[in-house]
C-alpha cells in the first residue's frame, strides 16, 4: 500500500512520525526534569529513594524513544544526520555524555561498593537533567533560526564556524527554547511525582514548585513563541530554492490551520493540567500536561517543516538548507520504513498493558523495602 | 590524491570509533548470553516450583542488570558517532544503514527495555507464567537488538542490494531481502550472537567454580554450571560452524582480508593452515613486491587453508602479492587496475555533477553509465579504489600497497579467536562432565582454569571484531569507500579533546562496574542452599 504513494507523499508521513517521535521525547523528558528536583523534592534519604525509583523505572523510556529519534531521523532524513551531527559536532557530543553518565547512574546509585558513591551519580542525574533538557531544546531551536553549514553537490557537509554548533547557545532565542523545556521538563516532573508517589510531604512541597517552575516556563515559551511569529523564516519554493519571508511561521500558522488548532489545544491541556493539580489536587494533571506538550511539540515540528518551509536551514549558505524533499531517503527506503512503522501502534500497546500490570499503585516507602523486588 | 589528506583526524576519528565500539563490546556479549541463562533458569524455577532455582535465577538476574546498564550507555554513543565522526559516511549509505537502525530502535529495543522493566519490578506484581515470557522476551529483544546493526555491518562488508544514484551521491537501497539475507549478515549475525553466548557461558561457569573453590553455594554452583556448559556446548558448535562460512565469506568477498589473515603473500594451490605462528620481522613494514612473510616458527596442517576457503584442498587461494600486483593465470585482476577503474568512475560522477544545469545531452549521457549494469560492475564497483589513483606508475603500485590492512594484527587477533574457540568448547565438556560424575569439587586444577577463563573469553570476542574490523581497512565500505573519506571535516583537535573524555569516562565506568560486580558476586545468591 505504501508503494503507490509518492515520494512527497512518504516524506511527508515521515516527517510526521519523526515529529511524534520528537514530541513524544519532550513529554517524556518528565524524567530529566524531575532528576533536577531530587534534592528540592526529597529532603530525607528515604524521601529522596522514593524519588529516584519512581523516576527509575521510566528512564528507560525516554533514553529508548531518543535513541529510536536518532534513529528514525538517521533512516528517514539521512542528510540531516550526516549535516548536523557531523557539523553541530560539540552540541551533539556533550547531549550524548550527558546521557551516557544517565544511562548507568540509576543501576549503580545504591549498589554497594560503587566507587563513585551515591552523591556523584546523583549529580549524574541532575547533569543530565538540566544538559540535556536546554541543550535538546536549544538544537531544536537552530530548526528556526538556522545554523553554518554549506553542502556540496555530492551532498558532502561542512561546518562552517570554528565552535562546531556551540555558537547555538549564543543566540538567545534558541536559548529561550532550550530553556523553556527545562522548566516544561521539571513541572512535568512534579506533575509525575503527584501521580506516581504516594507521600505526604513529597506532595506538599511538589505543590509548592509547582508554581515556582510554572512561572519560568511561561515567560520562556511567551518569549520564544512570540518570538518565532514576527521573525522572518526559511521559505522554499517550487523549485527548491531558498529565501527569507517575513513572519514565515506566522504565515505558516495560518496557511495550515489544523496545525494552528493542535497548537492552541496542546497549550491549553498543558496549562489545564498544571491548573488542575493546583486548584484541585486530581493526581491527573500530569495526563494533560503531557498530553498538551505532545500536541505542542508536534505543531512546532510541523511549523518548522511543512508549507514550504526549510526544517533545517542554513543561515550561512541559503541554498544548503535542508527540506524534507532534499534530504530525505529514497522512495523504496522509506516504503519499506513505513510497513515497519505499522508495529508502532502494536509496541504502544504492549508497553501500556505491561505497566499497567506492574504499576498498580503510587510508589510508598513500604515498597521501597520490600525484599522482593529491584531497589535502585 | 593521497596528499591532501588529514591522517591526524582520521587516525583519532577511528581510534575514538574503535574505543568506543570496543568498550561497548565488553558488555553486550554477556547481555545476549546471560539474558538467555537467566531464562533457562526461570523456566526450570516455573516447571520444578523450587525455590533454589528461583534464587539461583535472581543472581544471575541482578548480575545482568548492573550489565546491562552500561550497554546501554555505550550503545548510544555508537548510533551518534556514525553521524558526529563519520558524516560523509552516513549520507553515502544512509539509505541502507538507516532503515535497519530505525527497526532497531521501534522493534528491538522497547521489547527489551520494557520487559526487563518486568523482570526487575514485576516479581509478585505479575503471575509466574508473565514473568518468564518478560525474562524470554528481554533475552530475545536483546539479541533483536543486535540483528540489525550487524545487518548493517555486514553490509559494509559485503554491500548488496542497492544501487548508486549518481544525482544525490549515494547508495540507495533496491531490495531489502538481499541486504537482510545476504550470506555475510546471516553469518555475521549467528557468529557474533553465539559468540556472545558461549562468553556468558563462561562467565557463569568461571564465577560458579569461584563459589566451589570457596566452598560456598556449591548446589547452586553445580546447578548454574550444568545450565551454563551445556548452553555452552551447543553456543560453541554453533560458533565454529558459523565460524567456517564465515571465513568462506571473506575468503569469497574480502580476499585481501583472508590473505592477512592467514598472512599469505604468495597465492598458491593447496595451501597450508598455520596453527599457530610468530613473526619474526614485521609483515606490515613497508609492502612492496619483493615482500614475504617471515616467520620465527609456525605449525601448519597441510591443505587446511585452502579447504577452509574454498572446501576443496587444491584450491588456489590468493595471496596479498596477487591482489595488489594482479595473477593473470587466476584471473585476478590487480589492486592497479582496480585504482585506474575506480579512478574513471569517479571522474564520470565528477563530470556528470559539472554538466548538470549546464549541458543538457552531456548530463543524460553520463547519468546513462549508472544505468548500465555492465559498467557499473566493471567500473563502478571499485569506486573506492578511485582515492588511491596517481598518474606516475611507480607512485600507483606504492598507493596500491596502501589498500593493504594491518596484517600482523589481522594474524594473531584471528589465531587469537579460534585457539580460545577451541579451549571454551573442551572446557565446558570437561566442566559438564566432571559435574554430572559429582567429581567436580575435587578438581580444583579444572575450577581455577574456568575461573581464569573469564578474561579469556573477554579477549577471544574482542579478537574477533579486531579481525573483522581491522582486516577489512582501508575499507569503511568494501571496494567503495575508504576510511579516509568517510570522515567528518571537523578539526582534529575537537575529536582529540573527546577522544580522551571517553576514554576517562569508560576507565571510570568500568571500574565502578567492575568492583559493583565483584562485590555483587561475593555476596553471592541470598540464603543460597549449602
Amino acid at each position: 500500500m505504501f508503494e503507490t504513494l509518492s515520494h512527497l507523499a512518504l516524506q511527508q508521513y515521515w516527517w510526521v512520525i519523526v515529529s511524534l517521535l520528537g514530541a513524544l521525547l519532550v513529554f517524556l523528558m518528565f524524567v530529566q526534569g524531575g532528576q533536577t528536583l531530587i534534592y528540592t523534592i526529597g529532603k530525607t534519604e528515604s524521601e529522596r529513594t522514593i524519588l529516584v525509583n519512581t523516576l527509575g523505572r521510566k528512564w528507560e523510556f525516554t533514553f529508548t524513544t531518543l535513541v529510536t529519534f536518532g534513529g528514525a531521523f538517521f533512516a528517514s532524513f539521512p542528510l540531516f544526520y550526516s549535516t548536523s551531527f557531523g557539523g553541530a559536532y560539540w552540541v551533539w557530543m556533550i547531549i550524548l555524555f550527558a546521557f551516557v553518565i544517565q544511562a548507568i547512574a540509576y543501576e549503580f546509585r545504591s549498589r554497594p561498593n560503587n566507587f563513585f558513591g551515591a552523591r556523584t551519580y546523583e549529580m549524574f542525574l541532575f547533569i543530565n537533567g538540566l544538559l540535556g533538557t536546554v541543550l535538546i531544546g536549544t538544537a531544536v531551536g537552530t530548526f528556526f533560526t538556522g545554523s553554518n553549514f554549506v553542502v556540496n553537490s555530492m551532498n558532502q557537509s561542512e561546518w562552517a564556524t570554528p565552535f562546531y554548533g556551540l555558537e547555538a547557545a549564543l543566540n538567545f532565542h534558541n536559548l529561550s527554547l532550550g530553556l523553556t523545556v527545562f522548566f516544561l521538563a521539571r513541572v512535568l516532573g512534579l506533575l509525575y511525582f503527584l501521580n506516581s508517589t504516594n507521600h505526604p510531604e513529597i506532595d506538599s512541597r511538589a505543590r509548592k514548585h509547582l508554581i515556582y517552575n510554572t512561572i519560568p516556563f511561561l515567560v520562556f515559551f511567551l518569549t520564544f513563541v512570540i518570538w518565532l511569529l514576527v521573525r522572518d523564516g526559511f521559505a522554499v519554493d517550487a523549485d527548491g530554492v531558498v529565501s527569507m519571508e517575513s513572519f514565515k511561521y506566522w504565515h505558516n500558522l495560518l496557511a495550515m490551520p489544523v496545525v494552528l488548532l493542535i497548537f492552541l489545544l496542546g497549550v491549553l491541556a498543558v496549562l489545564f493540567g498544571i491548573g488542575s493539580e493546583l486548584l484541585k489536587q486530581t493526581r491527573k494533571g500530569i495526563w494533560f500536561s503531557g498530553a498538551g506538550t505532545v500536541l505542542t511539540v508536534l505543531s512546532l515540528f510541523f511549523l518548522a517543516g511543512f508549507n514550504g518551509t526549510s526544517f533545517y536551514p542554513s543561515s550561512y549558505d541559503l541554498q544548503s538548507s535542508l527540506t524534507i524533499q532534499n534530504s530525505s531517503s529514497s522512495h523504496f527506503t522509506l516504503t519499506a520504513m513505513s510497513y515497519v512503522s505499522l508495529f508502532v501502534p502494536f509496541v504502544v500497546a504492549y508497553i501500556w498493558y505491561v505497566w499497567k500490570a506492574i504499576n498498580n499503585r503510587p510508589i510508598d516507602e513500604e515498597e521501597m523495602n520490600s525484599d522482593d523486588l529491584h531497589v535502585y | 590524491m593521497l596528499e591532501s589528506i588529514d591522517y591526524t583526524l582520521i587516525n583519532w576519528s577511528r581510534a575514538q570509533f574503535a574505543l568506543t565500539a570496543m568498550f561497548h563490546w565488553i558488555f553486550v556479549p554477556l547481555t545476549l548470553g546471560l539474558g538467555f541463562i537467566v531464562a533457562f533458569m526461570e523456566t526450570i524455577y516455573v516447571k520444578t516450583g523450587k525455590e533454589e532455582w528461583k534464587r539461583i535465577t535472581k543472581f544471575w538476574m541482578k548480575l545482568f542488570g548492573i550489565n546491562f546498564a552500561i550497554g546501554v550507555a555505550t550503545g548510544i554513543i555508537l548510533e551518534f558517532e556514525f553521524g558526529t565522526n563519520w558524516s560523509n559516511y552516513s549520507w553515502f549509505v544512509g539509505d541502507i544503514f538507516g532503515a535497519p537502525l530505525a527497526i532497531e530502535g521501534i522493534m528491538a529495543f522497547f521489547l527489551e527495555s520494557t520487559f526487563i522493566a518486568v523482570m526487575f519490578f514485576g516479581w509478585g506484581k505479575v503471575s509466574k507464567r508473565f514473568h518468564l515470557t518478560a525474562t524470554w522476551l528481554t533475552a530475545v529483544g536483546a539479541n533483536l537488538s543486535a540483528l540489525w546493526i550487524l545487518v548493517a555491518n555486514a553490509w559494509m562488508q559485503n554491500p548488496v542490494g542497492m544501487k548508486f544514484n549518481p544525482e544525490t551521491a549515494r547508495n540507495e537501497m533496491v531490495n531489502f531481502w538481499d541486504v537482510l539475507f545476504s550470506g555475510t549478515a546471516v553469518s555475521k549475525f549467528l557468529h557474533t550472537t553465539t559468540s556472545g553466548f558461549v562468553l556468558a557461558a563462561v562467565f557463569v561457569v568461571g564465577i560458579s567454580s569461584w563459589f566451589l573453590l570457596k566452598n560456598r553455594h556449591q548446589l547452586f554452583a553445580k546447578r548454574s554450571i550444568i545450565v551454563a556448559s551445556t548452553f555452552g556446548i551447543v553456543a560453541s558448535i554453533i560458533l565454529i560452524g558459523t565460524g567456517d562460512s564465515s571465513a568462506k565469506d571473506v575468503a569469497k568477498y574480502q580476499p585481501m582480508k583472508f590473505a592477512a589473515m592467514e598472512s599469505v603473500f604468495e597465492g598458491k594451490t593447496n595451501v597450508p593452515l598455520i596453527a599457530v605462528g610468530l613473526f619474526g620481522e614485521s609483515p606490515d613494514e613497508n609492502i612492496n613486491k619483493n615482500s614475504k612473510e617471515d616467520f620465527l616458527f609456525k605449525v601448519e596442517v597441510p591443505g587446511m587453508l585452502s579447504f577452509l576457503a574454498f572446501s576443496d584442498f587444491n584450491a588456489f587461494v590468493p595471496g596479498i602479492k596477487d591482489l595488489v600486483l594482479g595473477n593473470e593465470k587466476h584471473g585476478i585482476m590487480s589492486f592497479k587496475e582496480k585504482i585506474k577503474r575506480g579512478y574513471e568512475a569517479q571522474q564520470i560522477l565528477k563530470a556528470f555533477k559539472a554538466a548538470k544545469g549546464v549541458d543538457e545531452v552531456e548530463y543524460q549521457r553520463l547519468k546513462a553509465h549508472f544505468d548500465d549494469p555492465v559498467w557499473v560492475d566493471n567500473y563502478f564497483r571499485y569506486f573506492g579504489y578511485g582515492n588511491y589513483y596517481s598518474p606516475d606508475p611507480t607512485q600507483l603500485e606504492e598507493n596500491a600497497f596502501k589498500i593493504v590492512p594491518p596484517i600482523s594484527m589481522t594474524f594473531y587477533a584471528f589465531h587469537i579467536m579460534v585457539i580460545l574457540g577451541g579451549h571454551f568448547l573442551l572446557l565446558f565438556i570437561l566442566m559438564l562432565f566432571l559435574t554430572i560424575k559429582g567429581k567436580i569439587e575435587n578438581m580444583r586444577w579444572v575450577l581455577v582454569i574456568a575461573l581464569w577463563t573469564i578474561p579469556l573469553a573477554y579477549i577471544a570476542s574482542q579478537a574477533g571484531w579486531i579481525v573483522a574490523e581491522v582486516g577489512r581497512q582501508p575499507w569503511v565500505i568494501q571496494d567503495l569507500m575508504p576510511t579516509m573519506t568517510a570522515v567528518s571535516k571537523i578539526d582534529s583537535a575537537s575529536v582529540m579533546l573527546t577522544f580522551w573524555l571517553f576514554a576517562v569516562t569508560f576507565v571510570g565506568l568500568a571500574i565502578a562496574e567492575i568492583r559493583i560486580m565483584i562485590k555483587q558476586i561475593s555476596i553471592g545468591p541470598k540464603e543460597g542452599g549449602k
